[in-house]
């Protein structure tokens, strides 16, 4: 017998005593829970994902869309980044006030060349106001998982109010599970030494958003 | 230190060292007190956190009642999306399959994100036997894996060491695993942190293989989830050419939606956070992106016979926040060791004895190292009745029964040792059942008071020895209410009264 065999055979004797008729998984779960927490219009929820951001120590930016080029060239200049990391979608006009040498993310290059990257700029797929987290779902102007976290530094671009929603639930709806995502709430983090806080260990340790609408 | 628990003392001994050691209680209180504190907060922030614990549990609950559909549902899912799906009944059998996947690679080492499947089945060590080295990359798996060390707490490892012990670990050990530690470390975390950062990356970018468990796995659409902070998980589930990741059966949930309850209470009930700074999900191999081969090995290891026990199977439930640990009067003095088990604290009590069998003088000793207090219960996310099921099992190690062990029906004998306890439950049932006897008992028991010991006795002198006797009180309840009415007669405190 095989292992796969045995154990759903061990399954099914263990759950003799739960009926065959027993209530579908439609109607096992109350499904009671808030699809949000507190009532907010669109601006106060945009307002919510900045102060969460920041309370992981996320640096917060918001600007409109036609200074997003400026911004994105003074967040570079700031962190005197030599190289910056695009993945193969991002909109050309983002970073065209930029002089930063641009750097793709090719199939060939190997983790170490991404280690020798400065910072990474990205889009996102949707941001969670109630718990301060971007998530990446891999969408061309996003790339591969790899870029948003071997380099030190990501600025991440949130198109508000569009790609923000207030909770968990209302992100999932949004996702498409068969596509790997990254859902990051503030830079990389520790509290294994004493349980003090410490930002960036492995991730980036600094995740800038800028919020752009 | 052994890195074994095989041949653990039984939880009393174990405890009784352990509440002697100043530092480690010193540690332990400052850390469960701090998130304690932190949780409840972060608890507090939503309103529905009553609704969300009951959907989590039922979700849960029918997961497990239909256990076996959701399995094949997960394995046919899981291969549609490019992966290959093992079984393994028992530890043995997923470290044979683990260790035949890295040896297909050529691989000698391998990193690996923090697991607590892993960790049950003793993976490392088994690797370690074929010739392959397996390098724990959480920070707190990584000061236990250098110090030789257990680790003592679910979440947080290392939970007993603090900051001057992890300088001296890292200064001392990280030579010889690769990149050694700066020199002049001091103890403050950042720099703490800074050297694993320096020592683990070397090891990161140069992996072609990882290992790593799941907090949770879709049946609908085969994907799984890993819910860490510090990004070294995103590290082993990304840039290895081979993902292996081993999960216990009982970490699956019907669909993608599920997790809109999970992801909400997993990490305020564990790092007490709004959210985790990273949780990655993958479904099988993405085309461009990550790991180009991807296996998961569904691991029993003694599940289905905890599926078996109907009062006992609730603690499959269990996410592995470990809320409990830090609530726990018991595992704040006794710390995670004593436990035995991978799986320390309340939840260890029930979950290890269930796993494991009660077979060993430690697993027969779990169910009763606990207060009953209840705070295990309160703080649970998926409210697992801990405290029902370790009456459950005390019965089960006194009294002996019909258990199910690795898929057989088998009646266990009374543990050795229990004497004592069966001849006290006998007598007490004796005595309830003749008030009589009860009332006179109960004078003698009175009146002789400043005659009883502080310790008990002969079979219970172990019982006693780390715990106070409870004192008689000078007069029976019965007598005090027969002689003031029910408090309503005046000298309510009358001669005998306790002082």
């Amino acid at each position: 017998m095989s292992s796969r065999e045995r154990i759903l055979g061990r399954v099914r004797r263990a759950l003799a005593d739960v009926p065959r008729d027993d209530t579908p998984y439609g109607e096992a779960v109350a499904r009671d829970y808030l699809r949000e927490h507190g009532a907010r219009d669109t601006a106060a929820t945009v307002e919510l994902l900045a102060e969460n951001l920041t309370e992981y120590r996320a640096l917060v930016h918001r600007c409109a869309e036609g200074e997003l080029p400026a911004v994105l060239a003074r967040l570079l200049a700031e962190r005197r980044a030599a190289t910056v990391l695009v993945p193969p979608g991002l909109d050309e006009t983002w970073l065209a006030r930029s002089d930063v040498a641009r750097v793709a993310d090719l199939a060939g290059s190997g983790a170490h060349e991404l280690d020798r990257v400065d910072s990474v700029v990205t889009a996102c797929a949707v941001a969670v106001a109630e718990t301060g987290t971007i998530v990446l779902d891999g969408g061309p102007d996003q790339g591969r998982r790899r870029i948003t976290l071997v380099p030190d530094h990501h600025i991440c671009v949130v198109r508000v109010p569009e790609q923000v929603v207030s909770s968990v639930p209302q992100a999932l709806e949004r996702l498409d599970p068969l596509r790997p995502s990254t859902w990051i709430s503030g830079p990389s983090a520790t509290s294994d030494i004493e349980l003090d806080r410490v930002e960036g260990v492995h991730g980036p340790r600094t995740l800038e958003v800028v919020l752009v609408g | 230190m052994s890195g074994t628990f095989v041949g653990m003392p039984a939880f009393p001994e174990a405890a009784r060292e352990a509440v002697g050691d100043r530092t480690l209680r010193a540690n332990l209180r400052h850390a469960t007190h701090t998130i304690r504190a932190k949780r409840a907060a972060a608890v507090a922030e939503v309103s529905d956190w009553a609704q969300l614990r009951e959907a989590g549990k039922r979700i849960k609950d029918h997961t497990l009642r239909r256990l076996d559909h959701y399995l094949v549902q997960l394995e046919e899912a899981v291969t549609a999306a490019g992966g290959t799906v093992h079984w393994a009944a028992d530890a043995d059998e997923a470290n044979r399959i683990v260790a035949a996947l890295v040896k297909e690679t050529g691989e000698s080492d391998l990193v690996k994100v923090k697991s607590m499947a892993t960790q049950e089945i003793g993976l490392n060590e088994a690797l370690e036997a074929e010739g392959i080295r397996a390098y724990e990359t959480d920070l707190a798996e990584l000061i236990v894996q250098l110090g030789r060390d257990r680790p003592s707490h679910i979440l947080v490892p290392a939970i007993h060491r603090n900051r001057g012990e992890i300088r001296d670990i890292f200064a001392r050990e990280m030579s010889a695993w690769g990149r050694p530690a700066p020199e002049g470390l001091t103890d403050t975390p950042a720099e703490l942190a800074e050297a694993a950062r320096l020592h683990l990356r070397e090891k990161f970018l140069r992996a072609k293989v990882g290992i790593s468990g799941a907090n949770f796995m879709v049946a609908e659409t085969g994907t799984l989830v890993v819910v860490e902070s510090e990004g070294n998980g995103r590290m082993c589930l990304t840039l290895p050419e081979t993902l292996i990741s081993v999960v216990g059966i009982e970490k699956i949930v019907p669909t993608w939606r599920d997790l809109e309850v999970f992801l909400q209470t997993l990490p305020r009930s564990s790092t007490a956070e709004r959210m985790n700074p990273y949780t990655s999900t993958w479904t099988g191999t993405t085309d461009g992106d990550g790991p180009r081969t991807f296996h998961l090995v569904l691991l029993d290891n003694g599940r289905t016979d905890t599926l078996a026990d109907e009062v006992g199977r609730q603690a499959l439930r269990c996410i592995r926040c470990s809320a409990c640990l830090n609530v726990c009067p018991v595992y704040e003095r006794a710390g995670g060791h004593a436990y035995g088990s991978v799986y320390p604290g309340p939840i260890g009590a029930i979950l290890s004895p269930q796993l494991r069998g009660t077979g060993s003088e430690i697993d027969a000793s779990l169910p009763y190292a606990s207060s009953l207090c209840g705070a295990c219960y309160e703080v649970c996310p998926v409210a697992i009745d801990i405290p029902e099921v370790l009456v459950h099992l005390r019965e089960r190690v006194v009294q002996g029964g019909p258990v199910t062990r690795e898929g057989n029906k088998v009646v266990v004998k009374p543990a050795k040792g229990h004497a004592a306890e069966r001849a006290a439950m006998r007598a007490a049932r004796w005595a309830f059942g003749r008030p009589g006897a009860l009332r006179a008992g109960q004078r003698l028991a009175s009146r002789t008071r400043g005659l009883h010991p502080r310790t008990l006795p002969g079979p219970g002198r172990a019982w006693s020895a780390s715990r106070d006797l409870p004192a008689v009180p000078a007069e029976p309840f019965r007598d005090w209410w027969q002689r003031t009415n029910g408090g309503t007669a005046d000298g309510t405190s009358g001669e005998g009264a306790a002082k």
